[in-house]
């Protein structure tokens, strides 16, 4: 009963949309970019969940080789939240647990039945239905994942009340999906995620929209939560900016966050009491032949979108995108966060006196290299260095693309020397490394940004743990 | 191209791990990285990358130096024939001073390359690319006739004492050219100050190749009576170290590193405001000639402009944060004058207000990031 009343007067606060102007930031026009229509492919028969996916993650296995398996199975679970469950995305048998280093769980291999069967999970109304309702069928079911917490950059801890929650409906990264086309239609499915994802926090749900577009009415007309226009470029998109922007994270403070197609599995749970995880995917970049959007399932192979698509050479293929994604390989797997597969040329190449040559073809944000007289060029870019690793020398160049009040070179300095205060001090909370991609796009001496931030991460989590 | 890669790939087996040359690694390694860009590719995170890299950037630096370079040698010989009072033309008086030039330029790498080698080897690390840009600057601040010998000496100083006992590129709390310029100046006073050493020639016949900055700080004439005119001092017909003299040449480079982003535009801008603003007040007051001084002609004369573009934009021995940069230039700019104006014995102020400025770089930096901080704190109450 107070559950309801809260949720009642939740609807009646008016929203208080803000618009933001983002006027650092850096756009790499890239060449590649999918095509917005569908193509379709024979499904793949391999799907593999790895708990690699989810940073800080210890997993624990549910299952073993030989097992049948139900779509929403548990397949394996948090070893330190057993509430935590991870599931697999089709029905089929367990063919294969491989292992690293130290028998760490690297992948839980399955191979999928023609027709997929479900876990059944029950489905109740949104009104109806408690805080601790929904958070337990999303344990169960293995959607709870998608729900991911600031600071750390981590699957979000059920037993938290995060202060707001956030959904970025547009990417910004180069090359990245179309939530707009993504989603059409799926206005009604969107908005019934959203009204159990609002019952999470006791703040508000701030919906980031492209504020250089006209976003989907998918976007536009949600209920129940403040919509926030964002313009600029990015990483305007980040989730992370937005919420230093909207609403910043103090020591201490939980924000959650998820993305548009984490909703629609969550209302799909709700509304059919199925874990389906099938999602759209934009396949893009240079190396693709035919880039377009396609149909497919978290955790499949990438192998079927690939075929006879790509161009000849020395390929790299990446889930997630150009920025931050994951390298895998020809037989690699779709990541359970991802929704663009980018592929582009490796670049294993030496260029003579490559330093001194004007450069019309290269990409740089300063402007070093004659292309800066063709300001929208559309580049081709590789995964070459295009250097060596140096001490820092430059400064100023990482401050022109993170568009929050951050001083990013002390705070990357911080996290190099392990200052844990002072990394606090600076803002450590507030990032991830994502925030940081263009930081090491845009470096110089080529240092590992992300890396290092990551690292810091983990390093200031376990200290606060 | 294939030619040099043939060679590298034959001698390649002696310096990776196993070959006879192994600790000579990062030698072989600076002459490959430099003749092809090497093949490294990204392992995570940002797959792709910006094509610039610290050769370019470096190389950018040098580039902007060329009309400093350029017009630098034509002065060397303009000023030797105007002092031996001989008629010349563009061409003799350039070649005249390419050949007083080259020597400085060899010295000066050779031997800052040879200890920066000796440091890699030893360390085992990659050589940076800082000392191209450090090599260049060393002549350009030394006065022509300056003696091979001393400026070895002040190179090997510089690269010691002013980086490698610091960590090597990037954690040098002094500028390096100017720690080599400095050294020099309080070894050997007698070969960096005075009417003899600017010159090439000079009192030989009595001539005089006194700086506008020295005849100033005489204290015997103003700035009005000199024998040298504003025009003079923006084209830079006047006798001062190889690079410093053409406001015009440095300008030109200054734009170079303002539009590639290369140097940092807030520290060039700030300094030429900060030391304008100084000298002003100072011209209310006026007691001696260099106070009187129009402010204008104080940004022209001596090393200020070439200090301003090329020495204060070092990044790192430089305010790191874009408001400390603001802060950093400003000041260089007020003590530069404020060295001028109040001790005669060191006209060139830029040097002294630089370095002095290097060192408290941190300390504004520091400032800066604590208010950063506060701000942070801030949204908590």
């Amino acid at each position: 009963m107070q559950i309801y009343t809260f949720a009642a007067e939740k609807s009646n606060l008016k929203s208080m949309s803000k618009e933001i102007r983002l006027k650092k930031g850096l756009n790499i026009n890239l060449l590649g970019e999918a095509d917005k229509v569908y193509a379709s492919v024979k499904p793949t028969e391999r799907y593999v969940v790895k708990p690699t996916d989810f940073h800080a993650l210890t997993p624990k296995l549910a299952v073993k080789v030989g097992d049948k398996v139900k779509a929403g199975t548990t397949l394996f679970f948090d070893k330190y939240n057993d509430k935590v469950n991870f599931s697999a995305p089709v029905s089929g048998e367990v063919i294969d647990i491989v292992r690293g280093a130290k028998r760490k769980i690297l992948e839980v291999v399955l191979k999928a039945d023609v027709v997929i069967e479900y876990e059944h999970f029950n489905s109740d109304n949104a009104k109806s239905i408690s805080r601790e309702q929904i958070i337990d069928t999303m344990l169960k079911s293995g959607v709870w994942p998608f729900i991911r917490q600031k600071p750390y950059d981590i699957i979000a801890n059920p037993t938290d009340m995060p202060k707001a929650i956030f959904i970025s409906a547009f990417n910004s990264a180069p090359l990245t999906i179309d939530n707009d086309f993504a989603l059409y239609g799926m206005d009604e499915l969107f908005q019934k995620g959203l009204d159990y994802i609002t019952k999470l926090s006791s703040g508000k749900t701030h919906l980031n929209i492209d504020g250089n577009t006209n976003p989907s009415k998918v976007f536009t007309g949600a209920k129940g939560v403040d919509i926030n226009k964002i313009s600029g470029a990015h990483p305007a998109g980040n989730v992370g900016v937005q919420v230093h922007h909207i609403d910043p994270i103090n020591k201490g403070e939980v924000v959650w966050y998820l993305q548009p197609q984490d909703v629609i599995a969550i209302a799909r749970l709700f509304t059919e009491g199925k874990y389906d995880v099938s999602r759209i995917v934009a396949l893009a970049g240079s190396q693709v032949k035919k880039p377009k959007y396609y149909r497919t399932i978290a955790g499949a192979t990438v192998a079927n979108l690939l075929f006879d698509n790509i161009n000849e050479g020395d390929n790299r293929i990446i889930s997630g995108d150009i920025l931050t994604g994951q390298h895998i390989d020809l037989n690699g797997t779709l990541g359970f966060y991802d929704t663009t597969i980018t592929i582009i040329e490796e670049g294993k190449e030496q260029e003579f006196l490559g330093w001194i040559l004007p450069g019309l073809h290269k990409f740089s944000a300063s402007k070093t290299f004659l292309s800066w007289l063709t300001p929208s060029k559309k580049y081709t870019l590789n995964a070459n260095m295009h250097g060596e690793e140096r001490a820092y020398v430059m400064t100023g160049e990482y401050e022109k693309v993170l568009p929050m009040d951050i001083l990013p070179a002390h705070l990357i300095k911080a996290c190099m020397i392990e200052d844990i205060e002072l990394m606090e001090n600076l803002g450590i909370y507030e990032v991830s490394p994502e925030d940081f991609a263009l930081c090491e796009f845009v470096c110089t001496s080529k240092i590992e940004v992300q890396t290092i931030i990551r690292n810091a991460l983990e390093l200031v989590r376990k200290e606060n743990s | 191209m294939k030619l040099f890669k043939n060679i590298l790939e034959s001698v390649k087996p002696l310096f990776v791990k196993g070959g006879k040359l192994e600790k000579m690694y990062p030698a072989y390694d600076a002459f490959e990285t430099f003749l092809f860009v090497p093949d490294h590719t990204t392992k995570s995170g940002s797959h792709i990358r910006d094509a610039v890299d610290l050769k370019r950037t470096m190389a950018f630096v040098v580039l902007s130096l060329i009309p400093c370079i350029i017009f630098g040698m034509w002065n060397i010989g303009d000023q030797y024939f105007n002092a031996i009072s001989v008629e010349t033309n563009f061409l003799n008086n350039l070649i005249f001073g390419f050949w007083k030039f080259l020597p400085l330029l060899a010295v000066s790498y050779a031997v800052g390359l040879s200890v920066e080698f000796a440091f890699a080897i030893s360390r085992g690390h990659s050589v940076n690319e800082g000392y191209l840009v450090t090599g260049m600057l060393i002549p350009l601040i030394m006065p022509v006739d300056v003696p091979l010998w001393m400026l070895a000496v002040s190179v090997v100083f510089a690269v010691v004492i002013g980086k490698e006992v610091f960590g090597g590129t990037g954690m040098n709390i002094l500028n390096p050219a100017l720690t080599a310029r400095a050294f020099l100046f309080f070894a050997y006073p007698s070969y960096m100050s005075g009417d003899k050493v600017w010159v090439h020639g000079a009192g030989l016949d009595g001539y005089s190749g006194e700086t506008i900055l020295g005849a100033l700080a005489s204290n015997t004439s103003s700035w009005d009576n000199l024998k040298w005119n504003f025009n003079d001092a923006l084209i830079g017909y006047i006798p001062g170290s190889v690079g410093e003299t053409s406001f015009i040449a440095i300008i030109i480079g200054a734009l170079i590193l303002i539009f590639s982003g290369v140097g940092s535009w807030r520290i060039i801008l700030s300094t030429f405001l900060g030391g304008y603003l100084t000298a002003l007040l100072f011209n209310l007051w006026g007691v001696n000639f260099l106070m009187s001084t129009p402010a204008h002609i104080h940004l022209l004369i001596g090393g200020f402009a070439f200090g301003a573009v090329f020495m204060s934009t070092d990044p790192v021995s430089g305010s790191q944060t874009n408001k400390g940069k603001i802060i950093y230039g400003l000041l260089i700019g007020f003590f530069a004058i404020v060295i001028r104006v109040f001790n005669p014995a060191y006209p060139e102020g830029m040097m002294l207000a630089i370095l002095l400025m290097n060192v408290f770089a941190p300390l504004i930096d520091h400032y800066i990031v604590d208010a950063n901080i506060k701000n942070r704190l801030k949204r908590i109450n």
